[in-house]
């Protein structure tokens, strides 16, 4: 039975026991809603929680572990001797798999017939044309024991589905069937409706909770691979970046550290200024009428997508600053350079630190302008000296929330600061980030398990600690604040 | 009765501070103040009463031009301080508002510490040529607004550390600080509890020794207690001013009567 039809099937098994639950509610009162403990509806609902509930959830382990089950089956069938140099058992078994998911296309689009699928085993290199009709390319000749081993799986798999559909159906039923006999008038429903809304948004929340550790456990995983074969001494000190495709490569973060916090500068040296003061003139200043208009025109800048940004810096920006300023002073002949992509990145950030400043200072009361105007104060005495003071907890949180956008920021970078790794003050170098070397590194020709891919991860981890780093400072500030003017 | 006379010799004697004349404000089509005439005294405290909405705060607002920073308030007619309009496009609000001072319904101080909340004004106008100077008024103002031996070993910590009554105390020492020949209050204890009122009051009775101090207050006890005239405002008219004990006692006009004995709220 197909999964969308068992998952259909359990969610209308699940209204009819709301419908038949909501009844039994009724009759067991004569209809007076008084006498039930909660409102009818909620006795519905309890039926079509454990109608669904413990069935889904099921479904869900029984998929999640029936590959691995499959797997240890069928693994033993391929013959250890016969996995090609190079090789191993994970790849074998991973064509087996898409040879059996191939299998499974072809018989449904009719390309195949399930009864000669056995006859085949003779004649693969006509399956292995077949397969490439319904688009599943195998890469080397199929072996007939990697063949039997598919069809073993497809045939597992078929078996245990079958088992897992009368299963679950029969749980739901099961605990639909319970839950209905336990209704009585005095039946807590409502309080059964608030346990299973509770759950939900528990698991919501550890769903995003748990995909942030995954994530940070994979980078982690494949850091220590990369720090296996590379010294960790010299992935954070050495100060020269030199890959190489044969081995001997250069590591050093310094130069990608160095590029990244240049540019980084530059570009809250744009955003911090320029964001601040429109977000004051905005909150402070302008009529309802400026600001109605200025505020939306602001925030679209914030959708430009960062590979316009990117075209931008590549192809006004940078040759603006090449022509005008680098030769003419002499500093170097790059269009991509540290102030190109950080003034860019800057522009980038305008709108972000100056929304979210203006949000600050639009939360400052009322009350703290009308003392100070009421003392005689001017306006800009009074933004000066208790708008920003007032509202610098929030202002200094957007700004490290500016530096950990701009730390992360790629596109930018990609097409603006230029892929050269350099150690230099002169901002109209090319220099290169840690995420413009983190996509080179991944997408080269080089072998996924060698230290060239791997330091892509060891590049991703530090720049993440650099971003956390900076959102627990950001945090212990706003926090400092707080305890001196709560 | 003796007494009673005897206060209204001691207002007789002053001379008028603020006389405002024909004032209308309307916040866009709202007229919230009509027409209202009254002179505030010199060195006399002054309440406003009347029920909540009928212009009380507004009109109070207008005292220091304070309804400029509301985009929508518009104000016609004349009020003259010491004899000069302080509408003439001559007069400097910013000027004004130091010379006028203001405290507000919910205490405000500056997340700053209490000594910078009273050197707040007095820097922003130049009041002191040293730190000493500095100090000076910073100690002062804070005596004259009772404060003084509560907060006078932790000038340097924030003055949003402190109690309610402590925090209303300092924005009227806050207030003081600038020298102002006005004082106005927008319910000043409103968010008080009883024994911070009573300082409050204590406090506005000796202020009148130097200030003008005009008050709005919803109870009228207060206004009973502190104030030597007080005004009927309703509607946004003024309905009656006068002595605080005839207004009292003996009210002219049947809506001041009504308001009194609690038939209006
Ligand atoms: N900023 C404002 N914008 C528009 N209308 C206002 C504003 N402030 C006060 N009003 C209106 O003016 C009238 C008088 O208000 P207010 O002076 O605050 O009364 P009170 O202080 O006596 O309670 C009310 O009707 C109120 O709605
Ligand atoms: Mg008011």
């Amino acid at each position: 039975m197909a999964i969308w039809l068992l998952v259909l099937i359990v969610l209308a098994m699940g209204f009819a026991g709301f419908v038949l639950g909501r009844k039994r509610a009724l009759n067991a009162v004569g209809g007076n809603i008084r006498n039930l403990h909660s409102l009818p509806s909620y006795y519905g609902q309890t039926v079509f929680i454990f109608a669904i509930v413990p069935a889904f959830l099921l479904m869900i382990c029984w998929l999640i572990l029936e590959p691995f089950y499959i797997e240890s089956r069928v693994s033993g069938m391929i013959d250890p001797t016969e996995i090609a140099d190079g090789s191993s058992t994970s790849l074998v078994m991973s064509d087996v798999r898409r040879i059996s998911s191939g299998l499974d296309t072809a018989v449904d689009r009719g390309v195949l017939r399930e009864g000669d699928l056995d006859g085949m085993r003779n004649d693969l290199d006509t399956l292995r044309a077949r397969l490439g009709d319904v688009g599943v390319a195998v890469g080397s000749d199929i072996k007939q024991s990697v063949f039997l081993a598919a069809q073993e799986y497809r045939s597992i798999g078929a078996t245990l589905r079958g088992v897992m559909s009368g299963v679950v159906l029969l749980l739901s039923i099961a605990a639909a069937a319970w839950a209905f006999l336990r209704l009585t008038p005095e039946f807590r429903a409502r309080n059964v409706t608030e346990a299973a809304i509770k759950v939900l948004l528990i698991l919501a929340s550890s769903v995003a909770v748990m995909t942030t550790i995954g994530i940070v456990m994979s980078l982690i995983f494949e850091t220590s691979n990369f720090f296996k074969m590379y010294p960790l001494s010299e992935f954070l000190f050495s100060t020269t970046w030199n890959p190489q495709f044969r081995g001997g490569s250069d590591l050093g973060i310094l130069p990608l550290l160095w590029g990244t916090l240049y540019v980084s500068f530059v570009a809250l040296l744009v955003a911090v200024p320029v964001g601040l003061f429109s977000a004051i003139y905005l909150a402070e200043y302008a009529t309802k009428r400026v600001r109605t208009f200025a505020k939306p025109v602001i925030e679209i800048l914030a959708g430009i997508p960062t590979i316009v940004y990117g075209l931008f810096a590549l192809i006004t920006v940078g040759p603006l600053l090449r022509d005008y300023f680098a030769q003419p002073l002499g500093l170097g002949a790059s269009s991509s350079s540290v102030m190109t992509a950080g003034l860019v990145m800057g522009i980038m950030l305008i709108p972000f630190v100056s929304s979210l400043s203006d949000d600050i200072i639009n939360a400052v009361p009322q009350s703290m302008r009308d003392g100070s105007y009421g003392l005689g104060a001017t306006q800009s005495e009074t933004v000066r000296q208790v708008i920003i003071p007032a509202a610098l907890p929030g202002i200094i949180g957007a700004i490290l929330l500016a530096a950990s956008r701009a730390i992360g920021e790629t596109m930018i970078v990609v097409l603006g600061a230029g892929a050269a790794a350099k150690l230099s003050l002169n901002p109209f170098e090319a220099m290169t980030t840690i995420t413009v070397k983190i996509v080179s590194q991944l997408t080269g020709d080089t072998e996924f398990a060698s230290p060239e891919t791997l330091v892509a991860f060891a590049l991703g981890l530090s720049l993440f600690v650099v971003t956390l780093g900076l959102n627990v400072l950001a945090l212990w500030i706003v926090r400092r604040y707080r305890e001196q003017y709560e | 009765m003796d007494d009673l006379r005897g206060i209204e010799r001691a207002i007789e004697m002053q001379e008028t501070k603020i006389a405002a004349k024909g004032v209308d404000v309307f916040y866009g089509d709202t007229h919230a103040i009509k027409d209202v005439n009254v002179e505030i005294a010199e060195k006399t405290v002054t309440a406003f009463i009347g029920p909540s909405g009928c212009g009380k705060s507004t009109f109070l607002r207008c005292l220091n031009r304070m309804n400029d920073t509301i985009d929508v308030a518009r104000v016609s007619g004349s009020i003259m301080l010491d004899g000069e309009d302080i509408y003439d496009p001559k007069v400097d609000p910013v000027q004004l508002r130091a010379k006028v001072g203001m405290v507000f319904q919910k205490p405000n101080p500056f997340p700053k510490s209490i000594y910078d909340n009273i050197a707040y004004g007095p820097r922003i106008h130049g009041l002191a040529s040293g730190k000493a100077e500095l100090d000076e008024i910073v100690e002062k103002s804070l005596r004259r607004g009772a404060i003084w031996e509560e907060v006078k070993d932790r000038l340097d910590q924030p003055g949003t550390g402190l109690s309610g009554g402590q925090q209303q105390r300092l924005c009227i020492a806050r207030a003081i600080a600038t020298e102002p020949e006005v004082l106005l209050m927008d319910e000043p204890c409103s968010a008080l509890d009883p024994i911070a009122t009573a300082q409050v009051e204590e406090l506005i009775d000796e202020l009148r020794q130097n200030y003008s101090v005009v008050i709005v207050t919803h109870s009228m006890q207060q206004a009973a207690r502190v104030s030597q005239k007080t005004a009927f405002f309703h509607l946004g008219d003024l309905v009656e001013f006068g002595e605080t004990a005839t207004i009292f006692t003996n009210p002219v006009d049947s809506r001041t009567e009504s308001y009194i004995t609690g038939r209006i709220g």
